[in-house]
C-alpha cells in the first residue's frame, strides 16, 4: 500500500506533462490529472501489481477521451483560445507551433504520438494504454507525424483520417 | 546480404527513431538511409518534432506541485458515499465518467488554486445562503412565470437550460434569477417543500471537464456539483446526504435529459 500511494506520488509530474500537452490547457491538464488520482486512490484495492504509471495513463487517456466526447455531443464547438495572433520569432514560434500541430491530431494518434515521444514509453505498453495491437499504435504514430510534418510544412492540414 | 535483408519498411524507420528496432536491423537500417536521402529527411524531421514537443512540454514534469495534488489530502477526501446503491446508480448514470464520489473540502490551506469544482460550489453556495433565507423576495421570477424564466436564463447563460421537476420528491419550484458566476451568467433556481425546506440548483457554462457528482459539506449548507458538456451544476441544500442527493440525482436525469428534448425542438 506505502509503496502504491508512493508510485503515484512518483508519476505525478509525469502525468501532469502528458495531460499538459494532450490538452493544451493548463486547467483542463490539472483537472485531468487530479481526477486521474482520485480516481487511482479510489480503486487501490483493486490494483494487482503491475506499473503503477501506465496504469495512470490509461485512466487518464480515457478521462481525456471521455471529456472530448462529451465537448463533441455539444452543438457549438468552442475551439480552445488561440491567442498568439502575432507570430513571434525564434524558438518562442517553434513551441507554439509544435502546439498547434498537435491540435490538428486525432486523439488517438496525439495519445500515441505523445506517450512514445514525450513519456518515452515502449509500443507495447501504448499498445497496453489504448488497448489495441502494435501494428495500430505504429500505424497512428505514422500518421501523426505525417500530419505533423505537413503542419510545419504550410501545408493545407491534411484531412483527418480515421483509426 | 540479400535485397530482402536490405529492404527498409516505414515502420522500422519508426522504430529506428524511437530506439525499437531489433539490434541486428541496425546497421540495414542505417545502410538504407544512407542511400534514401528522402527517408533521412523524414528521420530528421521526425527526431525535430519530438524535440520540439519535449521542449515544448518537458519543464511541466519539474515545475513545483501544486497543492491540489496532495495524495494524503486527496486520498481523505474520496471517501465513498454512504449508500452503495446510490453510488452504483449515479456511476451507471454517469456512463463513462469517473463514476467515483470525490469528497472535496473547499477553504483550508489546499484552496490557493480553486478548480472549477472549488469556485461553483463556493459560489453555489454563497448564493444558497443569501436566497433561501428570502421569505419576501427569494427569486427575481417566480414559478408562475417558469416558461419565461427558463428562456430568460437560457439566454443569458448561452444554453438550454430546464428547470427540473422536483414534484416527486415533494419540492416545488419558487422560481429563479440570474447571477454572476465564475466564469460568466449563472441561472439559479429555487425549490421549496410544504415542511418549508429549501434546495437550489445554480448552472452555468464552464470549461471544466466532465465529473461525477461530488458532494460537500460547508458549514451551514451541503452540496453535490458535477459538470457536463460544458456545464457545471451545484445543487445546494441543507439537512442529511440521503435527502441531498436523491434532489441531486433527479436533477441530473432530467438536465442530461434535457439535452435530448431541446434537439427535438422542445424546451
Amino acid at each position: 500500500m506505502v509503496g502504491f500511494r508512493h508510485n503515484v506520488q512518483a508519476s505525478i509530474p509525469a502525468l501532469r506533462r502528458y495531460a499538459r500537452a494532450l490538452t493544451r490547457n493548463a486547467d483542463v491538464a490539472d483537472d485531468l490529472v487530479q481526477d486521474t488520482l482520485v480516481r487511482a486512490l479510489r480503486s487501490e484495492h483493486l490494483f494487482h501489481g503491475g506499473e503503477v504509471r501506465s496504469w495512470l495513463y490509461t485512466i487518464l487517456t480515457n478521462l481525456n477521451r471521455n471529456r472530448l466526447r462529451s465537448l463533441a455531443r455539444r452543438p457549438i464547438h468552442t475551439p480552445i483560445e488561440d491567442d498568439d495572433a502575432i507570430d513571434l520569432a525564434g524558438p518562442e514560434a517553434g513551441m507554439r507551433d509544435v502546439e498547434r500541430a498537435l491540435g490538428t491530431l486525432v486523439e488517438d494518434q496525439r495519445v500515441a504520438l505523445l506517450l512514445v515521444v514525450l513519456e518515452g514509453l515502449t509500443y507495447r505498453e501504448v499498445a497496453e494504454i489504448q488497448g489495441v495491437p502494435i501494428g495500430t499504435v505504429m500505424s497512428r504514430l505514422a500518421r501523426a507525424r505525417a500530419q505533423i510534418k505537413s503542419y510545419l510544412d504550410g501545408e493545407r492540414p491534411a484531412l483527418r483520417r480515421v483509426k | 546480404m540479400t535485397d530482402r535483408d536490405l529492404q527498409v519498411t516505414e515502420d522500422e524507420l519508426h522504430a529506428y527513431v524511437d530506439s525499437e528496432l531489433p539490434d541486428e536491423r541496425r546497421a540495414a537500417v542505417e545502410t538504407w538511409l544512407a542511400a534514401h536521402p528522402d527517408d533521412m529527411t523524414r528521420v530528421g524531421a521526425w527526431r525535430a518534432q519530438a524535440d520540439a514537443i519535449r521542449n515544448r512540454y518537458g519543464a511541466v514534469a519539474r515545475e513545483p506541485l501544486p497543492a491540489r495534488f496532495d495524495l494524503d489530502r486527496l486520498a481523505r477526501n474520496v471517501w465513498p458515499w454512504k449508500s452503495i446503491a446510490a453510488a452504483a446508480a449515479i456511476a451507471f448514470l454517469l456512463g463513462g465518467s469517473v463514476g467515483w464520489f470525490g469528497r472535496d473540502v473547499i477553504g483550508g490551506s489546499a484552496a490557493e488554486e480553486r478548480s472549477p469544482f472549488q469556485a461553483f460550489t463556493a459560489e453555489a453556495v454563497d448564493a444558497y445562503n443569501l436566497y433561501v433565507v428570502e421569505v419576501r423576495h427569494p427569486v427575481e421570477v417566480p414559478a408562475a412565470d417558469a416558461d419565461h424564466l427558463v428562456q430568460w436564463l437560457s439566454k443569458r447563460v448561452g444554453y438550454p437550460l430546464r428547470a427540473p421537476d422536483l414534484e416527486k420528491l415533494g419540492l416545488k419550484l419558487v422560481g429563479g434569477r440570474l447571477l454572476p458566476g465564475p466564469t460568466g451568467p449563472a441561472a439559479f433556481f429555487m425549490y421549496e417543500a410544504p415542511s418549508g425546506e429549501r434546495f437550489t440548483i445554480y448552472c452555468a457554462r464552464s470549461n471544466a471537464p466532465d465529473t461525477a457528482l461530488r458532494y460537500n459539506d460547508i458549514g451551514k449548507a451541503t452540496a453535490v456539483y458535477w459538470a457536463n458538456n460544458e456545464v457545471a451544476y451545484v445543487v445546494s441544500g441543507k439537512g442529511d446526504r440521503t435527502r441531498l442527493s436523491d434532489v441531486a440525482v433527479a436533477a441530473y436525469e432530467q438536465t442530461d435529459g434535457a439535452r435530448g428534448h431541446s434537439k427535438d425542438g422542445g424546451g
